[in-house]
């Protein structure tokens, strides 16, 4: 059976992978691709804890629950983009730098 | 079944505002080829109504019963929970009122609007409720993207639009680091009971890795009532957004950020340890680390509002030096902090949503949010320029205002707890907020407008709101007694578990 450590890694080097992504990232889409990876490396360790934590399956039920609202969030997300995208022709963040101060 | 059944009975707020919600929905496909304005003023008195109604059995429900679980142990109908719920009512009803007469929210069609609202009043009572890390995660996150749309509600206008995505974009940042570190959480505990984290902290000693997961997720707590450093989201969003939601930003979702802090640290992190103290459990100094973020959070909100032009800007840094003066009394480990917290919060609400009505007034004569735009304001109306001044003063904390009393409870509980040294950074930092403040006043009094100076005139409605906002402003002092009565309900947050 694979040790619980190497789930650990997974997921700790998505986690590292997401907030690269987030910080070096311009295009709105690219940044919410990032926070995705962000949501699944908390998905991978809920549910490894579940599968090695004696008598603990709440872990399993809270990534179901994840993956509903990362859904829901993407949505609004992606809803979002296209919204500012008929208003200003782009999704570049470095430009989208109306309110500052 | 039967704990379900049961559970309904103590859940009649929020069961009155999902009614209002799909009756919401329903009128407003029903009204679509209506005239805009018979169409908004039906869905303006549905949702009214249904506030009202969350109102009253909320302030019915507080302090009636004794404090019981809900829902398989995943809300907590306690004390805390009852202090919290009038205050999202009264917030939301404000908001409405003050929707009604935004000249930014003309002209659009307002069911989805209020559709948001309501569930985003809802999802605040069951994050202020939850003692499970699921629950925890779930409202936050309902909070979140229904704010999400609220603030880009102008889809064609670029500021709403940019500011509903930088909003998303930090808060999903935020949220997904608060998950990382639940999930780390749920590991080192087995559990994602609120009690049985703290009863499985309580067996051993976690140290730093605790420390960094605490970290994780007060970005996510700290993201809701924008504590620096996880506030820069909020200058903008707020400058952005429609005022009226705005001024829901700054009330809403911050008290229900608190009542999650509370309940996360002082359920979840610490044990009862007598005569309403707590003890830290786990082997982190958290409260090191909420004195940091209070410290950080209180200097940087006023220093950079003393820079600001716009006043929706300005009034967005004092919101982070409000948070940051509550943070102070989240440091106290005993339940004197969890009152203090929920008075302010109570005085808060009159004072904030005051001002904001002041801004949403003004922008309709003015059309502008730059504080230069107020020069003449004093001979224009002196009406607006008096409500305004009595905000103002009460958000600075001087007495006779009731935002003495709130800055009051705060001082009062850091300092019997024997952190003097932080009541004093707090005493400097008001001493900052008056010179912003003033400014406001300054340029509504003293500088002169160059074009013409027409009167303005209100309605009805406008002076209506302004009085019910000023008057709790005005007269807190009087009902010190009661206020302090109302908010010692919050204090039995402890019994459960």
């Amino acid at each position: 059976m694979i040790p619980l450590e190497h789930y650990l890694y997974i997921s700790a080097a998505l986690f590292s992978l997401g907030v690269f992504g987030v910080l070096t990232r311009r295009n709105a889409v690219n940044v919410l691709m990032s926070i995705e990876l962000i949501f699944n490396s908390a998905n991978i360790n809920l549910v490894a804890f579940s599968r090695f934590v004696e008598g603990a399956l709440g872990g399993q039920v809270f990534a179901l629950l994840v993956i509903v609202i990362a859904a829901c969030e993407a949505a609004v997300a992606l809803a979002i983009v296209m919204s500012l995208y008929r208003v200003v022709k782009h999704v570049n963040l470095d430009d989208a730098a109306e309110l500052k101060g | 079944m039967s704990d379900a059944v049961q559970s309904l009975s103590r859940f009649l707020p929020e069961l009155i505002l999902m009614g209002a919600l799909a009756v919401v929905i329903v009128a407003d496909l029903f009204t679509q080829r209506r005239p805009l304005k018979s169409s908004t003023d039906l869905l303006n008195g549905i949702a009214l109504v249904g506030l009202l109604g969350a109102l009253v059995t909320s302030w019915q429900a507080l302090g009636a019963g004794e404090a019981q679980p809900l829902f398989a142990s995943m809300l907590a109908d306690d004390g805390l929970l009852g202090v919290f719920r009038p205050i999202f009512c009264l917030t939301s009803i404000v908001v409405l009122l003050l929707g009604m007469r935004s000249k930014e929210l003309e002209g659009v069609r307002l069911g989805e609007m209020l559709a948001l609202l309501l569930t985003v009043t809802a999802a605040l009572m069951w994050m202020a409720g939850s003692v499970n890390l699921v629950m925890i995660y779930l409202s936050l996150e309902t909070v979140s993207v229904a704010s999400y749309l609220m603030v880009g509600y102008l889809s064609s206008d670029r500021l709403s639009n940019e500011a509903s995505l930088k909003y998303i974009l930090f808060g999903a940042v935020s949220t997904g680091a608060m998950l990382f570190g639940l999930s780390l959480l749920y590991g080192m505990t087995g559990t994602l009971d609120l009690y049985g984290v703290r009863a499985a902290l309580a067996e051993g000693a976690f140290g730093p890795g605790l420390l960094f997961v605490l970290i994780l997720i007060a970005a996510g707590i700290g993201f809701k009532i924008a504590a620096a450093p996880f506030h820069f989201w909020c200058p903008d969003v707020y400058t952005g957004a429609p005022t009226p939601v705005t001024a829901f930003l700054s009330v809403g979702p911050k008290a229900a950020g608190f009542a999650v802090l509370i309940r996360f640290f002082y359920l979840g992190m610490a044990e009862p340890a007598g005569g309403g103290a707590i003890a830290p459990v786990g082997g982190a100094d958290w409260q090191m680390l909420l004195m940091m973020l209070a410290v950080i959070t209180m200097t940087l909100g006023n220093v950079a509002a003393l820079l600001q032009t716009n006043v929706k800007r300005l009034l967005a840094y004092s919101s982070i030096a409000h948070a940051g003066t509550m943070l102070m009394a989240a440091c106290v480990l005993s339940v004197d902090g969890v009152q203090a917290i929920a008075a302010y919060l109570a005085i808060y609400l009159f004072m904030n949503l005051g001002a904001f009505a002041v801004v949403i007034l003004a922008h309709r004569v003015t059309g502008s949010f730059e504080i230069d735009s107020y020069a003449g304001f004093w001979k224009r109306s002196p009406l607006l320029t008096v409500a305004m001044g009595i905000f103002l003063f009460s958000l600075m904390g001087i007495p006779p205002f009731a935002g003495f009393l709130a800055k009051w409870y705060v001082f009062a509980a850091v300092i019997n707890a024997g952190l003097g040294w932080l009541a004093v950074i707090g005493v400097l930092n008001a001493a900052v907020a008056a010179f912003y403040y003033v400014k406001v006043l300054r340029v509504m009094v003293i500088d002169q407008e160059t074009g013409p100076t027409p009167a303005l005139a209100f309605s009805r409605l406008d002076l209506a709101l302004l009085v019910v906002l000023v008057v709790p402003n005005v007269l807190g002092l009087l009902f010190w007694g009661s206020l302090d009565r109302v908010t010692e309900v919050s204090q039995t947050l402890l019994e459960l578990g």
